[in-house]
């Protein structure tokens, strides 16, 4: 199953309006006095939720081209991966704005010395290069491979973001176990397809055909 | 000429309006207090009265009842703020004992009708600081709990007091804390006068979600210092340990007094979030209670102590 570029166009578009609804809730939310008594706490955890999620569905999009054959879904991620970083970013103003009211010693201060807002602090700022260098244009300067090894950095990334998590809660931490089971699951099975491929080499002595290798330029349109 | 049909009722047996309208009343409480219990809180507001205002109240704007009545922590009933409002049902406030026990000289257990009883019942306004970095202030309806322990008669040996919320573990909330909730005071912190006995707020009988039908306030300290829904008062020698103490030792101290010097290991204590107000203020010492309190810790290291 192939999308032609006018369906694919489609699909993008409807895919680009999904990824609004959370925020556009949230907003209507704020404006109409329906989030519950704290407002502004639950506009901060819940854009922090939903960057987690994004950045789930994000590490999603390989797994499910590989065992659906449907590598078309490349397409979709950059976007997926854009949306990420676009709600980490609203997460983090919302703590500038809404929490801390720009009041920059304080920020520094809880960067700083809590653990929690340190390690938030440091998944949105290693989200930043892979932001920027989310371009055809920028995959060409850098090369494949290049933009690729810095990419993978949305590995830790998403270890940081569950930790971040993990260390917010008070004590039930049921949802960030949740969050760090899907993101042990997603990295786990990348780690096994490491592994196999090493094993085939070292067993066949061959070079295997490249299966991923290469992928990224199928990103070019033709 | 007019002449008057006897009267079929005797002078003598109409009963005087001070006396019906007073019955009145008594059953209108006394109805009103049984469906408040029985139905779930947030349903019916079942007004106490008469009230006694107290000196000890703020005059800082009140939350309002339904923030103060949606917003809550309540593990037992589940660990989302708004989750106690929704799950009123798995907590029967009626009927219900409260046993004091330990090391007093006449045990014994009350049922609410007699701690409603034991002392007029006083509206006390006070702010509450959450751990969390929050608060809200809030109009609750009780009896001092130094009123309470003076019924059990404290021995002398006595130095802290235990307080243990009801479980039920066929209904509440199972993990996250060592259950039953377990909360303590130094004597001379129960004793206080503005630790309160509370059976309401706003006026009316207190909503399950809020901790019925009788919980503490010990408005000085971290809301968790507070136990809801308690079922035994346990006067003992050596200090007890609390469920939150048991869940992280180095995050909760026994005393947990509000301190916006002494940061919570994860989180900042200087400023909270006012329910209902837009920028964080700063969080005062003891809560804005130093005058009344701050005597019974000179000398203590309150970092060591927090």
């Amino acid at each position: 199953m192939t999308p032609s570029s006018p369906q694919l166009a489609a699909i993008k578009s409807a895919l680009f309006l999904a990824c609004l609804i959370p925020g556009f809730f949230l907003w209507r939310g704020f404006e109409l006095d329906t989030l519950g008594a704290n407002p502004i706490e639950t506009v901060t955890r819940s854009l922090g939720e939903w960057t987690l999620r994004f950045l789930l569905i994000t590490l999603t999009v390989t797994p499910l081209r590989k065992y659906t054959g449907w590598h078309w879904l490349i397409r979709l991620r950059r976007m997926l991966g854009l949306f990420t970083f676009a709600y980490g970013l609203s997460h983090l103003l919302t703590y500038v704005w809404l929490d801390q009211f720009f009041d920059w010693e304080a920020i520094a201060k809880d960067i700083i010395k809590r653990p929690f807002i340190t390690v938030g602090f440091a998944a949105l700022m290693l989200m930043l290069p892979l932001a920027v260098t989310s371009s055809n244009f920028a995959i060409r300067k850098l090369g494949g491979r290049r933009w690729q090894s810095l990419h993978r950095s949305i590995y830790p990334i998403a270890i940081l973001g569950c930790v971040h998590f993990w260390w917010l809660v008070k004590k039930d931490v049921t949802w960030p176990l949740v969050y760090a089971v899907i993101t042990v699951a997603l990295l786990g099975i990348r780690a096994w397809w490491r592994e196999q491929e090493r094993r085939k080499q070292l067993a066949g002595g061959y070079l295997p055909k490249p299966k991923f290798e290469g992928k990224v330029i199928k990103i070019f349109a033709k | 000429m007019l002449i008057r049909p006897p009267a079929d009722i005797l002078p003598s047996e109409i009963t005087d309006p001070d006396v019906y309208r007073a019955r009145r009343r008594f059953i209108a409480q006394a109805g009103g207090l049984a469906l408040a219990t029985a139905l779930p809180a947030g349903h019916a507001h079942a007004a106490l009265g008469p009230l006694v205002a107290s000196p000890l109240s703020t005059t800082e704007g009140q939350t309002s009842r339904k923030a103060v009545t949606t917003y809550n922590n309540f593990y037992e009933l589940g660990t989302d703020k708004s989750d106690p409002a929704e799950n009123t049902h798995r907590l029967k406030p009626a009927p219900w004992q409260l046993r004091i026990e330990g090391l007093v000289n006449k045990p014994r257990s009350f049922g609410i009708d007699e701690i409603l009883k034991l002392a007029p019942l006083e509206e006390r306004i006070y702010r509450m600081r959450c751990v969390e970095g929050w608060s809200m202030v809030i109009p609750w309806v009780g009896i001092p709990l130094a009123t309470l322990l003076k019924q059990a008669d404290p021995q002398g040996s006595a130095k802290y007091v235990e307080f243990v919320s009801h479980y039920d573990k066929t209904t509440m909330t199972r993990g996250v804390l060592d259950w039953p909730y377990t909360e303590g005071l130094r004597l001379d912190e129960a004793r206080h006068p503005l630790t309160l006995l509370a059976v309401g707020l706003y006026g009316d009988v207190l909503p399950v979600q809020n901790g019925a039908p009788v919980r503490l306030v010990v408005p000085w300290k971290y809301g968790f210092k507070s136990g809801k829904s308690i079922v035994a008062i346990r006067l003992v020698e050596k200090q007890p340990v609390t469920a939150w103490m048991k869940a992280g030792p180095s995050e909760y101290g026994f005393y947990s007094n509000v301190n916006p010097d002494v940061d919570h290991p994860r989180w900042s204590q200087a400023t909270e979030r006012r329910i209902g107000e837009f920028s964080k203020r700063k969080t005062l010492m003891y809560n804005g209670y130093a005058d009344q309190v701050a005597a019974m810790y000179s000398g203590m290291d309150l970092r060591r102590f927090f």
